[in-house]
């Protein structure tokens, strides 16, 4: 397997434990909380999952690096070439093409009248959904070619 | 136009370049080993400059690292 497959798949376990357990805190917080304000909860929640996501996953990717090189004992360069960045490009529309699908069928529940909650967590999985399948994406294309 | 498929001959020009390693050709064409590894495989067929550069690398023309598999009819 090689580093970038491995990394694909650190990403994707980092991904998995921190979108779950933010949106369990979150929900646990909703039933407990029950706010008055539903849209100023869902927003805020929303607005604190991405600096709390882009720290949680920086670390990640380090304690990563950490310990490939450690379990490897070869420390590889980390540069992006034409393939890299092809692939990147190619997991990064598969990622748009989730979000996309979840946005509109966030916009369906608000047509058909659903509590704002069920909007609001509805763009929360979907764009859960955009960086699960961002890692998956990029695994396949590394295993399997562009 | 009919699907076809790329070729190469890297392992074999590596080979007679002084066994040349992936990281060898990797560093002296700008990528990753893994790059090359995927090319060498035929996963990945590279855009047009990189291929003229592992041509310039082994100091062959471009056919000679590359060829067409499946003849289009």
């Amino acid at each position: 397997m090689s580093y970038q497959e491995r990394r694909s798949i650190a990403s994707l376990i980092s991904t998995l434990l921190i979108g779950g357990a933010y949106l369990l805190y979150v929900l646990q917080r909703y039933q407990a909380d029950a706010p008055a304000n539903e849209l100023h909860f869902w927003a805020s929640a929303i607005l604190i999952m991405i600096p709390v996501y882009i720290l949680l996953k920086i670390v990640a990717i380090i304690v990563f690096t950490i310990l490939n090189t450690i379990a490897t004992r070869v420390q590889e360069p980390d540069i992006a070439d034409e393939r890299d960045r092809l692939i990147e490009l190619k997991s990064v529309r598969s990622s748009y093409y989730t979000f996309m699908f979840g946005f509109v069928l966030a916009m369906f529940t608000a047509v058909l009248s659903m509590p704002a909650s069920t909007l609001f967590l509805v763009l929360i999985i979907s764009l859960l959904a955009a960086m699960i399948l961002y890692d998956v994406a990029q695994f396949y294309f590394y295993r399997r070619g562009v | 136009m009919a699907k076809f498929s790329i070729g190469n001959n890297i392992r074999k020009l590596r080979f007679n370049a002084n066994e040349m390693t992936q990281q060898e050709l990797a560093e002296k064409v700008g990528v990753t080993r893994q790059t090359i590894v995927a090319i060498e495989k035929g996963k990945y067929s590279p855009s047009l400059e990189l291929a003229f550069g592992i041509a310039l690398a082994f100091n062959v023309p471009l056919e000679e690292v590359f060829y067409v598999e499946n003849n289009p009819p």
